[in-house]
C-alpha cells in the first residue's frame, strides 16, 4: 500500500477548479517531486493533499485512509508535515520557539527531537535563540523543515523548499531533503529547479493545466527527450 | 520644595495611576487584535462589567475585606476576573465565532463589538441603574500621607490605598504575563498565532483554544482595570467607555499586538494627559516674588481640564502620520 495516493483529484477554489485529475502515489521510502510549467497545479496539489483547499473529485489516501478535505491540524495528528513555501516561520520567535511550536499537538517529552533535527541541521544549534525572522532564506528554510519533522511524519510536504535560494544553498536543501528521506520519512515536493530535483527523486510527476502530462522515475524523466525539451528548458 | 511636592502627587502619581489602568486596559484590547485581527471596542464595557460584578460581590459579603485589611472590592476582584473571563468567551461563542466562522472582513467584528458594547451599556443600566456607586460599602478608602524628612516641605507625598494596589497588581499581571507568553506552550501558541496565524494551522495549534485562551486573559484583565478604576475614582455605567479613547491610543502608540508596547503607551498617554492639565500657577508662584513684573493667572495649564480628551486623540493622531507601527513596532492596522 503506498504512503500517500491521489486517484484522479480534482480541487480548486470556490467551484474553480485547478486540478482536474491529478494521480501520484508515493511509498515512505521514497522522495516525489512535482515539477511543470506555472500555473499547471503543483502547489494546488500540495495544497489539497493537506486539506487547504476543497477536494471535488477523485480521492486522497494516507496508507490507504481517504483523507480528502480533512482540516490541517488533523492531518498533523495523522503524521504529516507540510512547508509552505512562502511565510513559512515564525519570524518574531526563536529558532527553538519555531520547532516547539511544531511540537505543539506532542504532549511528551519531546527533547531529543529538538536534537534530532539540530544534528539534521547543525546551523540551527547556534542560532537557536536567535529570532528566525534575522536568518538567511535558506536557514529560515531549514527552520521551517525542522518544525515540520518535529513530530516525526511519515509524510513530509515541501513547497518549493529552494525557491530564491543560491545553489549553494540549494544543495545544501536537497542533501539534507535525502537525509531526512533515509530517516524514513516519504517526501513529496514541489520544485521549480526541475533538473535538480528530479536527480534526488525516486519518482517524477510532470503536470500541465493540472493534470499528469508525465509519470515515472526521475532518472527515465530526465533522460526522455520530449520532457526535456518541453519542460527541462533542452 | 513644597512645589515639587504639589507637582509628583498631582502629576506622578495621578499620571502613573491613570497610565496603569490604560496599560492594563490596552494590553488587553493588544492581545484581542494580536489574535483575532480586529479593534475589540467592547473592551471598555467589559470593564464596568466586571467592575459591577465585584460591586454586587462587595454588596454581598461587605465583611471580607475588613477582616482581612483590604478593601473588599479588592479581595473580591479575583472571583469577579474569573467570573469576567467566562462571560468575554461566551461573548465571543454567541457573536463573533459564527461571523469568524465564515471568514467576515475586519470591519464586520468591529461592528459586532460595538454592537455588544450597546448591549452590554444597556444590561448595566438596567440592573445597576445610571447613578455613581461607590465600591467602598462597609470600609473606607484609606489614604497614605507621607511626611517627607526635609525641613522646607511642609505638604506631604500623597497616595491612597487603591492606588498602591494599582501599582502591585500591574507588576503582578505584567510579570505573570511576561512568564505566560514566553515559558508556557498555550503562551507561545499565542505568540505563534499573533505572528502567522495560517502557518499556526499548519503547525497543528489549536487555534479555538488560542483564541479561548485570549478571551480568558481579556477578559480577566478588563475586569481588574474596571474594579482599579473604580476603587480609585466611582463607579458609573460610562465610566470605562469614556476611556475607550486612550485605551486604544495607548495600544495603537505601544504599536498594535505588543503586550510590552501596550504597558509603555498605557503611561505615555497617562502622562502626557496628565502634564497637558497641570496647572503651572502653584509651581511657579515662588517665580512671582523674584519677579514683581510677572503676573501669573489663576490657571496656567497646556490644555484645559475640560479638554482632557482630547490629548490621547492628538496622539493618536501623531502616531499614526509619522509612526504607524507605534514604539515598538507592532502590525499596521
Amino acid at each position: 500500500m503506498a504512503l500517500i495516493e491521489c486517484k484522479n483529484v480534482h480541487a480548486g477554489y470556490g467551484g474553480m477548479n485547478i486540478l482536474n485529475g491529478v494521480n501520484m502515489a508515493i511509498e515512505s521510502s521514497e522522495i516525489g517531486v512535482i515539477v511543470g510549467p506555472n500555473g499547471a497545479g503543483k502547489s494546488t496539489t500540495l495544497k489539497a493533499i493537506f486539506g487547504l483547499l476543497t477536494v471535488s473529485e477523485g480521492s486522497i489516501e494516507l496508507r490507504g485512509d481517504d483523507i480528502s478535505n480533512l482540516a490541517p491540524d488533523k492531518l498533523v495528528h495523522k503524521g504529516m508535515g507540510f512547508v509552505p513555501q512562502e511565510h513559512n516561520v515564525f519570524v518574531s520567535m526563536t529558532v527553538e520557539e519555531n520547532l516547539e511550536m511544531g511540537a505543539f499537538i506532542r504532549r511528551d517529552d519531546f527533547s531529543y527531537m529538538l536534537e534530532r533535527v539540530y544534528s539534521f541541521f547543525p546551523d540551527l544549534k547556534d542560532k537557536r535563540r536567535q529570532p528566525a525572522g534575522e536568518l538567511s532564506g535558506g536557514q529560515r528554510q531549514m527552520v521551517a523543515m525542522g518544525r515540520a519533522l518535529m513530530v516525526e511524519p511519515s509524510l513530509l510536504l515541501l513547497d518549493e523548499p529552494t525557491a530564491g535560494l543560491s545553489p549553494l544553498y540549494m544543495n545544501e536543501i536537497f542533501e539534507r531533503v535525502i537525509a531526512i528521506n533515509e530517516s524514513g520519512v516519504g517526501v513529496l515536493m514541489v520544485e521549480q529547479n526541475a533538473k535538480q530535483a528530479l536527480r534526488i527523486a525516486h519518482k517524477g510527476f510532470v503536470l500541465a493545466a493540472g493534470k499528469n502530462r508525465f509519470t515515472d522515475t526521475g532518472q527515465n524523466l530526465l533522460n526522455d527527450p520530449e520532457v526535456a525539451k518541453s519542460f527541462l528548458g533542452g | 520644595m513644597n512645589e515639587f511636592i504639589f507637582f509628583f502627587n498631582s502629576v506622578i502619581i495621578s499620571g502613573a495611576v491613570i497610565g496603569s489602568i490604560y496599560a492594563i486596559g490596552a494590553i488587553g484590547v493588544t492581545l484581542v487584535f494580536g489574535i483575532l485581527r480586529f479593534a475589540h471596542f467592547a473592551h471598555a464595557d467589559m470593564m464596568t462589567l466586571g467592575a459591577f460584578l465585584v460591586l454586587i460581590l462587595t454588596a454581598l459579603f461587605p465583611a471580607v475585606g475588613p477582616a482581612i485589611g483590604l478593601p473588599t472590592a479588592f479581595v473580591m476582584m479575583p472571583v469577579a476576573m474569573v467570573a469576567t473571563a467566562f462571560i468575554a468567551v461566551g461573548i465571543d461563542k454567541m457573536f463573533y465565532k459564527k461571523l469568524r466562522e465564515n471568514n467576515v472582513k475586519p470591519v464586520v467584528m468591529v461592528m459586532a463589538s460595538v454592537g455588544v458594547t450597546l448591549m452590554l451599556q444597556g444590561l448595566i443600566r438596567f440592573f445597576a441603574g445610571t447613578g455613581t456607586q461607590s465600591l467602598y460599602i462597609d470600609d473606607r478608602k484609606a489614604i497614605f500621607r507621607i511626611d517627607l524628612p526635609f525641613e522646607s516641605a511642609s505638604r506631604n507625598l500623597v497616595i491612597t490605598e487603591p492606588q498602591i494596589l494599582l501599582f502591585v497588581f500591574l507588576a503582578f499581571a505584567v510579570v505573570s504575563l511576561h512568564l505566560f507568553l514566553n515559558k508556557s506552550r498555550l503562551g507561545k501558541a499565542m505568540r505563534a498565532m499573533s505572528d502567522n496565524p495560517d502557518l499556526a494551522k499548519v503547525s497543528g495549534i489549536n487555534t479555538n483554544t488560542v483564541v479561548g485562551v485570549t478571551w480568558i486573559i481579556a477578559g480577566a484583565l478588563a475586569c481588574a482595570a474596571g474594579t482599579l478604576l473604580s476603587l480609585d475614582v466611582t463607579l458609573k455605567p460610562d465610566l470605562s467607555f469614556m476611556i475607550l479613547l486612550p485605551i486604544f491610543a495607548a495600544a495603537i502608540v505601544g504599536g498594535v499586538g505588543h503586550p510590552y508596547g501596550a504597558l509603555a503607551g498605557g503611561f505615555v498617554v497617562g502622562m502626557t494627559e496628565t502634564l497637558a492639565v497641570f496647572n503651572w500657577t502653584f509651581v511657579l508662584r515662588p517665580l512671582e516674588k523674584a519677579i514683581p513684573a510677572l503676573d501669573l493667572p489663576n490657571t496656567l495649564a497646556f490644555v484645559p481640564t475640560e479638554y482632557k480628551i482630547t490629548i490621547p486623540f492628538f496622539i493618536l493622531l501623531a502616531i499614526l502620520i509619522w509612526r504607524p507601527t507605534g514604539l515598538f513596532k507592532g502590525k499596521i492596522i
